[in-house]
């Protein structure tokens, strides 16, 4: 079977089994949903009108099926609270998140691969040991305490970035970008120490190789042997790592949102939590799950790419 | 050290009193090879034999400089067809020799090569780096040369990962990256033993044909005398760091001087020695740290003498030879050597 057709079709099952996770979560919890929402001072009235409204009143294969065609339709339901469709609200807090993860990504690309070369080149030296004690602050160091950190140096001090104001990415992309940089840079710095590690050992295993070795006695230099030949042969775990940090930096973005005052995924999903806004949760779950299977999918496509074996399989 | 430099006819290798020591974990000093002297005449097939250990890898590495860091020249010196000493250049002028005068192939075909760059790539870029030659002009050399080395499809092959040929096209591909820049000499260590015994026999052959149409000089180290016998013009056998006997390989073969040679010929499977019970030399090589004051193989020399075990024998010429040979045994200080005692 090609492989592409077999990765999709992987892709496909895995969104349909979110989706039920999704729609179980919150028709697992004990109760009506109605009356959870609502609290147990509502009248029968409310409840009634309320299970209605939310669909919680017909069988739960119909709600199944209605919330498969909502999702294939991009129509995951109306928000109690700002009776705005779901996909709505999320297409407007979209850029925001979008654009806070991908930059972090950038920056975790941009700085964790000269870091991991610089420690590679000459193991227990001295650049290695110095990324190696800036790798260990960075892990020790929480996101949201190094936001504020950051905010604090660059953007209250330092005048450096503009500080709470956000700018629409439609309006001015640069300053969109420049607004967003610091609580990118928070995100990204745990995980650049981690992939910097992970760059390190793979690139020392790889230099240790026997093709190191023969490209050497061709007379290439350390550069050529390192760029040329070691350095994408190590990347296939880093790909890995960066892939499954996707996730995380999501996860992160709704805590590092609060700290920048952002308006993003993390306020909304935080508002829809204690509004008990259950359509609105349900439908940025879903969503944030999807972007990291997606994600993930792309990174696996980046090993055929990587590593010429795979395209045989 | 520093003494003469070595002249004399036209040699594209000479090693001479070669010495190097491994730094070990604890500190210690161990010597790897000890007064190695080896030359290589333009043209000519050496074979370096000797058993798993015996230091043969670390001799060719140290010809281009390839040491790993915790081994290093601690006395003698390498020197080229121009006399330059090897062992005292930099890496940026080592780079220019390696590959351009001096080229290695190496024992695994399987993990000798990149596997994320196609085998043409990898052998256009060895040709790119020493004559400057542009990416089309590199790419039709390399065509060129995987003809020759008698690899099929060669246009399409340039494109193929090395995963997709198997042990012997891989190890053609790495014959084809050496001889691309028209080297000097070739240094081939184990070229053959990780393929199969039809495969070896090809090898062997496409070297031998490189050798008489380009004059290339070979290198040719393994640990199989059997193999090697029929290709080499002369053959040095190395036992535990040091060079025990050396010689025309005819000679060699026939008339061993030094009991380890002798054993190791013993322990060929010939055809013409059908049917009788193969021979193995009884133990192993000592190791780095066992070698003491005398000789390395007494302990396994069915002919040791209490001298044997107190001095360390030197290389020295064979008696009644027509060509000039040399063996490093106590034995031939007496009347005949080993020839007397029976081999
Ligand atoms: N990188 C290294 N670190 C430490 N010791 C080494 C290293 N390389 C070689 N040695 C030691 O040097 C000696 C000679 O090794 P070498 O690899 O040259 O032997 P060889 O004759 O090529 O054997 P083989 O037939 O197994 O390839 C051995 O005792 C070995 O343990
Ligand atoms: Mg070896």
């Amino acid at each position: 079977m090609n492989y592409y057709f077999r990765r999709l079709f992987t892709l496909a099952l895995t969104v349909v089994l979110v989706l039920i996770l999704t729609f179980s979560v919150f028709r697992v919890i004990p109760g009506d949903p109605a009356l959870a929402i609502l609290g147990v001072e509502a009248s029968q009235e409310q409840i009634e009108m309320l299970s209605e409204k939310l669909g919680t009143d017909r069988p739960m294969a119909v709600q199944l099926l209605e919330w498969f065609r909502g999702a294939a339709t991009l129509d995951l339901g109306t928000s109690l609270r700002y009776s705005e469709p779901v996909s709505d609200l999320i297409a407007s807090r979209l850029p925001v998140t979008l654009i806070l993860a991908l930059e972090s990504v950038a920056i975790v690309i941009a700085f964790s691969i000269p870091l991991g070369i610089a420690a590679a080149r000459r193991p227990g030296k001295a650049a290695d040991l110095a990324v190696s004690v800036l790798t260990q602050l960075g892990l020790a160091v929480p996101s949201f305490w190094m936001g504020i950190l950051l905010l604090l140096l660059f953007g209250l001090t330092l005048n450096w970035v503009p500080v709470s104001t956000y700018v629409g990415w439609d309006e001015n992309p640069w300053l969109a970008l420049r607004s967003t940089f610091l609580p990118a840079a928070a995100l990204a710095i745990p995980q650049i120490a981690i992939v910097v590690r992970y760059l390190r050992t793979s690139l020392l295993e790889q230099l240790n190789l026997d093709y190191v070795r023969t490209a050497r006695s061709k007379g290439l230099g350390d550069r050529a042997v390192l760029y040329g030949h070691a350095l994408r042969n190590s990347l296939l775990p880093v790909a890995t790592v960066i892939g499954i940090q996707f996730g995380e930096l999501l996860a992160g973005s709704l805590v590092i949102e609060q700290v920048f005052s952002l308006p993003g995924f993390g306020s909304l999903l935080i508002s829809a939590i204690g509004n008990r806004d259950y359509p609105l949760v349900q439908g940025l779950v879903l969503f944030i799950a999807a972007s990291v299977i997606v994600v993930n999918f792309l990174v696996d496509l980046s090993y055929r790419w990587l590593d010429p074996k795979i395209k045989l399989r | 050290m520093v003494g003469a430099k070595p002249s004399g006819g036209e040699t594209v290798l000479e090693v001479r009193d070669l010495r190097l020591e491994l730094s070990a974990k604890d500190g210690a000093r161990l010597p790897v090879l000890e007064e190695v002297s080896l030359k290589v005449g333009r043209g000519e097939i050496v074979g370096i034999v000797g058993e798993s250990g015996c230091g043969k890898s670390v001799l060719s590495l140290s010809v281009l400089g390839l040491l790993p860091p915790s081994i290093r020249v601690a006395g003698g010196g390498i020197y080229n067809g121009e006399r330059k000493e090897l062992h005292r250049l930099g890496e940026k002028s080592l780079q220019r020799i390696r590959g351009k005068e001096i080229a290695m192939i190496f024992q695994d075909p399987m993990t000798s090569l990149n596997p994320g760059m196609t085998v043409g790539k990898q052998v256009a870029e060895a040709i790119r780096l020493h004559t400057g030659a542009s990416k089309r002009e590199a790419e039709e050399k390399t065509v060129g040369l995987f003809r020759k080395v008698g690899l099929p499809r060669p246009e399409t092959l340039y494109h193929e990962y090395p995963h997709r040929l198997s042990g012997g096209m891989r190890q053609r591909v790495m014959i084809a990256m050496a001889v691309s820049c028209q080297p000097d000499l070739l240094i081939a260590d184990e070229p053959t033993t990780a393929l199969d015994v039809t495969i070896q026999a090809q090898i062997l052959k496409l070297m031998k044909t490189l050798r008489e149409e380009d004059g290339t000089s070979i290198l040719l180290i393994s640990h199989d005398l059997g193999l090697i016998s029929g290709v080499c013009d002369r053959i040095a056998v190395m036992y535990a760091g040091r060079i025990v006997e050396e010689g025309a390989a005819a000679e060699v073969l026939r008339h061993p001087a030094h009991p380890y040679t002798a054993g190791l010929l013993a322990s060929l499977a010939l055809p013409s020695k059908k049917g009788t019970r193969l021979h193995s030399i009884p133990g192993s090589v000592p190791a780095l740290r066992e070698r003491g004051p005398g000789c390395a193989f007494a302990s396994r020399c069915p002919y040791a003498a209490d001298r044997c075990l107190a001095e360390k024998p030197a290389l020295r010429g064979v008696a009644g030879s027509a060509f000039p040979r040399s063996a490093a045994c106590h034995l031939l200080g007496e009347e005949g050597g080993l020839a007397n005692v029976g081999s």
